[in-house]
């Protein structure tokens, strides 16, 4: 690693600029399209340019062999930080995603219809172009796989965005589930690497490849994160994905497919080439799949008719071809592959581009109806023809070059002993790849004018071609003068190999050698198969093939058969399933870690029982016992439910949780409020539907969770273990400013929780409501129209003695509650009981005076009050940032005003507040909601508080006197 | 002496409210449940003031005089509900 110790480190945070720049600018997008589809592109153009221009700022430094890095802490407990680096390989990268990103943009523009949703489009894009180049940037690996992950989702949203066609949506969802399953095995993989190097930091990391090749985990890591980069780039037997991704629109074709996407994977075994090259896995395993991919896509690349298609297999060809040279692991392989990114990148996406005119213009890219648009599109034409002549190495072309390397590379290259087998493989794929690259040209643009294209094809606009003239520009131009490139391909071949670089100078004449014999043998070998082609076209398509597709769909239908019968017989909608697979395995899980030993010495007596506690206990048990017995009459086992509140709250205060006693007794009255309310409704019994084996098999269940959960319960007990109370009970004071140690644990110490929990209230009382609007608009409201529940009633409607009784707890009721929440901070209470005291005083009076009454005698909407809970507890919290505190950090302080004694005042309380708000909201909410039911089953509305109102008689009389 | 009867008087609420289980649990009657635990209810206001008295503390007060707030309130709830069905009209 000399280079690298060598290299200066520099740091500039104007990377996390350049990283962070096109996410930033996904926004603009969407919105500036309804300032014109001009304004669009333009505003998607300007970070890529911005984040080009700050990167090229950068590129001199790197180039002269410094390494440029910025590191932002996120979560170090994780190993994870925005840590960003760029050196040779990612300059090269980062430039070719921006430059190609900005005229894909361009290129865009002129390609969409206006039936397209522009905005969307370029959105996604500057998305994608985000991704990449983090993962090109990324200086740790987590943070590459986030943007790994990001790549995927991106891609996927890019190649589906012809929602409206069948193909894009099944090409995106094949791509997204082949590179996403590769991207979850690189996940492991690089957990791996960092677990070994023992840092996530890349840069650690690629110091380390010594200890990782050395490490018995080396082979795991190895192939986890080969499958990660064959998915991503589309290699053998993965390369399935990329043909079906053509059905996205050129411009994202283009871009994904020759700079970006697939080269991600290109990337990422460039990126740990140091690391994990040089042995004979990575040798046999790379080499080999890159091999046979090259030869594969170029052999079904020549039998495709679909323009993007035979683009697309020869991408995968040109991807495999780039995947042996990193896997013959010299560092002179190294430097080709780098060299053949480059040119590939620029011949492929004019190709693309090409494809995309002529599709555009002649609305087909069925090769076999064309032919002849030599004449009729002259500057595609040429274009088109010099990429492609590039393609397939012919001299004074970029492609030249690297094939000609690359073919050296092979010639000298063993393979399991035999020093043919490389060579005259990789010849056949230079040949085959000439003749497919020539049948673009001959089949496309040669050949007579036709009389039957589907549309009558002509030169696209300026702003078409501009973008592939361009890079056929730089075809020729590293064709013809390859030293321009030197520099960049020697930084960033540089950066793969870590340092170590043979001599070496890219020329286009290097002498009579073998690669020179191998490159003439493809170029006449490949011409004359393609002479050869219609009846070799007919032999291939009579010739029995698997169908990836299909195999795909069939696997993918395979896995969906598995995992829904799976769910069918463990989530098949029964409660008692659900409850009895939990509780089943959660005893089971219990018991085994119970058996397994190492519980602690018993260190505690067992207490003796007052007769008085067992009389508690009796009470309970005869109460859960006949609540089994006796569930199917429902009114029934509300009584029962009500013994079992009762001596729970009972037995809070007997065990000193006074607070949990105030909670239980007030959630208790409102529970079985609410059950009754509904409980009217509804069938007053349950019908026998199981069987008597079926409820001795639950029975058995519960008794074993109930056993399991007192046995659990009992074994920590008798034995003193160290629990976060003791933190509660030093720290309450201290830090909450309150002594009740339950309410400082509810409003500071878990105040998120708490948070979330009344939202979460909030939430259940709206939808009671929205559901309840539902069921009335629907069916069920006309059962309840035509059902009569008026037999076997009482005539005392409003008792005059309730009414009366009633308005006189009103106040009191209030008090108590306003009671318990002030003094809530110090001694048991909050606003949570208060919430439900206040809750329970209005609700007897809607019990005794009817809803419509009472109703109408109250001016809050319960949703408004639900919401301001929810805000004076958020504002509360955020308050805490005034003071520079986190989140919910309560603060208090003691104040004195005459007469008053003198009186704390903590924050606490105003989130108390936001507590009892939202918890009288709800409760009132759910009341309301369903009461509005009763309206519905045809009841009428009481005007009068009472049945008789002796007072009311005597005003109507007086009234009648004064008369 | 106090502690004699406090003893005596938990003994008697201790029966009591097994009575009043014994009555919940074979009824006959809806009535006969509700009023057992109405009164289960007040067998309990009264232990937990009992309870005070024994320790010497304010805090079980409070305690009952809620649960004698809310605890008529599920009463009256249950009641009407057998009475007329819908609790609240």
């Amino acid at each position: 690693m000399n280079g690298q110790e060598a290299a200066v480190v520099v740091n500039d945070p104007s990377l996390i600029i350049i990283a962070l720049l096109p996410f930033i600018g996904a926004l603009l997008p969407g919105m500036m399209i309804r300032a014109g589809r001009n304004a669009c592109a333009i505003f998607t153009a300007l970070p890529t340019v911005l984040s080009l221009i700050m990167l090229l700022l950068l590129a001199p430094s790197v180039m002269a062999g410094q390494i440029i890095t910025v590191e932002l802490s996120w979560l170090p407990q994780l190993g994870l930080s925005v840590a960003f680096f760029l050196d040779g390989l990612g300059l090269l990268f980062a430039a070719m995603i921006l430059g190609v990103g900005l005229l894909i943009t361009l290129y865009a523009r002129f390609y969409l219809s206006g039936d397209d949703p522009m905005g969307q489009f370029y959105t996604y894009l500057l998305l994608f172009q985000g991704a990449m180049l983090g993962i090109v940037l990324s200086d740790n690996i987590l943070l590459l796989l986030i943007f790994w992950e990001l790549t995927s989702l991106s891609s996927f949203l890019l190649i589906g965005y012809w929602k409206h066609l069948p193909e894009g949506r099944q090409g995106a969802r094949m791509a997204l589930a082949v590179t996403a399953a590769g991207g979850l095995a690189m996940i492991g993989g690089m957990l791996i690497l960092g677990e070994i190097a023992g840092s996530y930091k890349l840069t650690d990391i690629l110091a380390a490849g010594e200890a990782i090749r050395a490490s018995d985990w080396y082979m795991p890591a190895l192939i986890l994160i080969l499958l990660g980069a064959f998915t991503k780039s589309a290699q053998f037997p993965f390369h399935f994905w990329l043909p079906h991704a053509m059905a996205a629109p050129t411009p994202v074709s283009a871009y994904l497919h020759s700079a970006t996407m697939v080269k991600a994977g290109v990337f990422l075994m460039a990126r740990m080439w140091p690391v994990l090259a040089g042995t004979e896995a990575w040798f046999y395993i790379v080499t080999t799949t890159g091999l046979v991919t090259m030869v594969l896509g170029a052999l079904i690349a020549l039998f495709k008719d679909d323009l993007k298609a035979l683009l697309a297999f020869s991408t995968v060809s040109h991807l495999g071809l780039l995947t042996m040279l990193l896997g013959f692991g010299t560092p002179m392989a190294a430097v080709v592959a780098v060299f053949h990114i480059i040119n590939h990148l620029t011949f492929k996406a004019a190709l693309f581009m090409t494809a995309g005119i002529i599709d555009h213009e002649a609305h087909t890219r069925d090769i076999k109806r064309l032919g002849g648009l030599r004449t009729l599109m002259p500057v595609t034409f040429v274009l088109g023809t010099i990429a492609a002549l590039s393609m397939a190495g012919i001299p004074l072309l970029n492609g030249f070059l690297s094939k000609e390397m690359m073919l050296e590379e092979a010639s000298h290259t063993d393979w399991a002993g035999s020093p043919w087998a490389l060579p005259v493989l990789a010849t056949l794929g230079a040949l085959l790849s000439v003749a497919y690259s020539f049948r673009f040209i001959v089949h496309v643009f040669f050949g007579r004018v036709r009389e039957d294209y589907p549309h009558k094809p002509h030169d696209p606009p300026f702003g078409l071609w501009i973008a592939p003239a361009l890079l056929v520009g730089l075809v020729v131009l590293i064709g013809i003068l390859p030293h321009v490139a030197e520099p960049l391909v020697r930084v960033a071949a540089g950066a793969v190999t870590g340092g170590t670089l043979p001599e070496f100078h890219l020329k286009i004449w290097h002498g009579i050698t073998p690669a020179l014999y191998m490159s003439v043998i493809a170029v006449l070998a490949g011409a004359a198969l393609l002479a050869a082609h219609r009846p070799l076209d007919r032999a291939w398509i009579a010739a029995p093939r698997p169908e990836a597709k299909a195999i795909f769909d069939g696997l993918v239908g395979g896995a969906v058969g598995l995992s829904r019968w799976v769910t069918q017989r463990t989530h098949d909608g029964a409660m008692s399933r659900y409850l009895a697979i939990f509780v089943g395995s959660t005893t089971l899980l219990g018991y085994l870690a119970w058996r397994g030993g190492g519980m602690p010495p018993q260190t505690r007596e067992m207490l003796p029982v007052p007769p008085l506690v067992l009389v508690g206990w009796v009470l309970l048990l005869v109460a859960a016992g006949s609540m089994a017995l006796m569930h199917r009459n429902r009114f029934r086992s509300l009584v029962v439910m009500g013994v079992i509140g009762l001596t729970i709250s009972v037995g809070f205060v007997y065990l000193s949780a006074p607070d949990l006693a105030l909670t239980q007794i007030s959630v208790e009255t409102v529970t079985i409020m609410l059950l009754l309310l509904a409980l009217h409704y509804m069938p007053k019994a349950s019908p026998v539907e199981s069987s008597a084996g079926r409820r001795i098999r639950d029975g058995v269940i519960a008794i074993a969770g109930g056993a399991g959960v007192g046995a659990l319960a009992l074994m920590f007990l008798l034995r003193d273990t160290p629990t976060i109370s003791d933190y509660h009970l030093a720290n309450s004071y201290e830090g909450g400013g309150g002594t009740n140690v339950v309410n400082v644990i509810l409003v500071d110490f878990r105040g998120y929780d708490t948070y979330g929990e009344i939202i979460v209230l909030g939430i259940a009382g709206l939808i009671i409501y929205a559901v309840m609007e539902a069921l009335l608009n629907g069916p069920a409201a006309r059962k309840l129209r035509n059902t009569d529940y008026s037999l076997d009633r009482s005539r005392d409607r409003h008792p005059l003695m309730m009414v009366i009784a009633t308005r006189v707890m009103m106040p009191i009721a209030i008090l108590v509650g306003v009671y318990i929440f002030l003094r809530g901070h110090n001694q048991p209470g909050g606003g949570f009981v208060a919430g439900l005291v206040v809750s329970i005083a209005l609700l007897m009076q809607y019990m005794a005076s009817g809803f419509a009454w009472t109703q109408s005698r109250q001016k809050i909407e319960y949703h408004a009050m639900i919401g301001w809970g929810v805000v004076i507890a958020g504002l509360t919290g955020a308050g805490a940032w005034l003071g520079g505190k986190p989140f919910l950090t309560s603060g208090y302080d003691y104040f004195h005003f005459p007469p008053i004694e003198e009186f704390e005042l903590a924050t606490a309380m105003l989130f108390d507040l936001g507590v009892f708000l939202a918890v009288l909201g709800a409760v009132m909410l759910m009341l309301y909601s369903l009461s509005r039911i009763a309206r519905y089953a045809g009841e009428t509305v009481n005007r009068e508080p009472m049945d008789y109102d002796p007072s009311a008689d005597r005003t109507t009389r007086t009234t009648k006197e004064q008369e | 002496m106090i502690s004699i009867a406090l003893m005596f008087a938990f003994a008697c609420f201790g029966l009591g409210l097994l009575f009043c289980l014994w009555r919940i649990t074979v009824g006959p009657d809806v009535s006969d449940r509700i009023l057992a635990l109405d009164t289960m209810v007040i067998n309990l206001i009264a232990l937990l003031v009992l309870y005070g008295i024994w320790k010497g503390t304010a805090v079980y007060f409070e305690a009952s005089m809620l649960v004698a707030m809310v605890g008529f309130v599920s009463t009256v709830a249950y009641c009407r509900f057998v009475l007329r069905g819908d609790i609240i009209e």
